[in-house]
């Protein structure tokens, strides 16, 4: 299986990517082979078998309800290129 | 064409819980910006989510209450989209293990039938932080304390065919969360928003429509107005031989209209994900059994009891269990009077007048349930009629201190004495005696007409004081003279 440089383009939009022609190009062929390696594990028989989501054979560990944190505002605005009235600033966003 | 309306809704209900999903940072509503957030909630790399313990509880008593199925193995999964109020770049939700599946819930409408709408999930994920896009520096200003904060994200399946069948279902839902505590249920501070999808199709076929989604609708009303603008739009669209474009719309409370904010055809590829940083939930039967004990009585529940126990009809203890706030303060004013019909007509009705006057909630009612239920007394043992106890109300709720004080200071108990009585009327009748004439002198029904006249004297005289129970039978007789 392969993908095209339309689908490469679009993974890299939706990861907000700017990709020249050529990276464009290298990244179509490496994930192509990732796919041929995932269709090679394709033909293993999972039926019946839950898709895993960790391999940590653990459990979620739980955490009181309980405000332990405080404050850091200043601390936090401080790695902002900019910021005003309490808030950080990007780039103007229309919806 | 006949256009059936087929109705699915999400609504979003934030959880009371004192800190956020994943992070010890606080949760609530008017924070100054940024203040309430830590680096989990910023998304810095290598701050890693724990998740809390109450926001799990709050789910799974939600999904005993609409009847479900507990998700024993719950997974975080990620849903992937880049938006500035989202820093991480994705949002950490559920996906094919959500905490509570399949339900339902048993709506019942004006008309007093009952339909059923199955809930298809509910599950947990962290609300994104807020853009404000006012000028700054012709930049977008981003507050993230509402980041990280739960939401328990409610689905239902698309089995709601009209406005009025979505808004009931809606307060419904809004009445058992805020029933069992898990969400403060107010829809102005964005407590609980709600999302509908919505498609037409020929009434008789079985295919849906392209379907809708219009986005956070956040009042009963609106959602209500926001359908009905939208069904219209979507039929001139069909009717003129148009096709209906699959998109994400929003409703415009102004012009009440909805319209377009962007097509879904890119914005759905969120390419969901197990969330890695987080393992799943396995929860034992014991501890999902142990939260089903701790249940409250529900609405519907206590609007049965309140039939067969108060005896009150179908609507009034449907009125009354509505909300928790309001079904306490019924029970507790009742305990008092031991009248439900009397206390359920004052709950009804002056009190809930005075609390939409000066839109106070019940909870903040400026008369407590327990003084309520003391006035309500005085009109049952006769020491003041209705009238006069809607006066002595208005006087409570102006803080002139308890029914029986204001009721003393103002003279106001009833005459009910008959001896006082006759003497008044005797008085009334040597002063009309034309009039007394004139009723002797009519038949039956005219003299029914005339007594009217002399009722009115007689309160007049007693400053509203006389009973008017005592005072008509003795009226009849005297002027039979």
């Amino acid at each position: 299986m392969s993908i095209d440089k339309q689908d490469v383009q679009k993974i890299a939009h939706l990861a907000r990517l700017a990709l020249t022609e050529a990276d464009a190009d290298q990244y179509q062929q490496s994930l192509s082979s990732v796919l041929s390696l995932v269709e090679q594990m394709q033909s293993v028989n999972t039926d019946g078998v839950e898709p895993l989501s960790n391999p940590l054979e653990m459990t979620q560990r739980l955490r009181e309800d309980i405000v332990t944190e405080e404050n850091r505002r200043d601390a936090f605005l401080a790695n902002a290129p900019q910021t005003e009235a309490g808030l950080f600033l990007v780039p103007k966003v229309i919806d | 064409m006949n256009w059936e309306v087929v109705i699915g809704l999400e609504i979003h209900t934030q959880l009371s819980t004192k800190s956020k999903l994943f992070s010890g940072a606080a949760v609530g509503f008017g924070a100054e910006p940024n203040t309430q957030t830590t680096l989990v909630d910023l998304g810095m790399p290598g701050a890693l989510p724990v998740f809390n313990k109450e926001a799990l509880r709050m789910a799974v008593m939600f999904g005993h209450a609409i009847n479900a199925e507990i998700g024993m193995t719950s997974v975080f999964a990620r849903k992937n989209y880049f938006y500035p109020d989202l820093p991480k770049g994705y949002q950490t939700s559920q996906m094919d293990h959500p905490i509570v599946g399949k339900g339902y819930l048993d709506v019942m409408l004006e008309d007093g039938t009952t339909s059923r709408v199955g809930i298809t999930r509910a599950h947990l994920e962290e609300d994104a932080g807020k853009s404000l896009h006012e000028d700054f520096q012709g930049m977008t200003g981003i507050d993230l304390n509402r980041s990280s904060t739960p939401l328990l994200e409610i689905v239902s399946e698309p089995d709601i065919r009209s406005a009025k069948e979505a808004v009931a279902y809606v307060k419904m839902i809004h009445s058992i969360v805020t029933y069992l505590g898990i969400c403060d249920g107010n829809m102005a501070e964005g407590s609980m928003r709600c999302d509908i999808n919505l498609s037409l199709r020929p009434k008789g076929q079985k295919e849906y429509g392209t379907r809708t989604e219009i986005k956070n609708v956040n009042s009963f009303r609106f959602i209500e107005k926001a359908i009905y603008t939208e069904i219209e739009r979507q039929a001139d669209i069909l009717e003129d031989g148009g096709r209906i474009i699959q998109e994400t719309r929003l409703y415009d409370p102004e012009k009440n209209e909805t319209r377009s904010m962007r097509s879904k055809e890119d914005a759905n590829d969120y390419r969901y994900f197990p969330c890695p940083d987080l393992l799943p939930i396995v929860l034992t039967q014991e501890y999902v059994d142990g939260i089903k004990a701790t249940l409250p009585e529900l609405p519907s529940q206590k609007a049965a009891r309140f039939q067969s126990e108060h005896m009150l009809s179908e609507y009034d203890a449907n009125v009354l269990s509505s909300s928790r706030a309001m079904a306490d303060y019924f029970e507790t004013a009742n305990t008092v009077v031991s009248d439900a019909k009397l206390t359920a007509n004052w709950v009804m009705g002056e009190l809930s007048k005075l609390l939409n006057q000066d839109q106070l909630d019940i909870e903040n009612s400026p008369v407590s349930a327990q003084a309520f239920g003391e006035l309500l007394v005085r009109i049952k043992d006769d020491t003041i009629n209705g009238k006069t106890a809607k006066d002595v109300f208005q006087a409570m709720w102006d803080g002139e201190g308890s029914a029986d004080k204001i009721i003393e200071a103002k003279g106001l108990k009833q005459v009910t004495d008959t001896g006082a009585i006759e003497t008044m009327i005797q008085t009334i009748l040597d002063a009309n005696a034309a009039q007394v004439e004139q009723y002797r002198a009519a038949d039956e029904d005219k003299q029914k007409k005339m007594i009217g006249f002399f009722v009115g004297q007689v309160m007049k005289a007693s400053q509203g004081k006389a009973n008017p129970g005592l005072v008509n039978p003795i009226l009849v007789k005297m002027l039979k003279g």
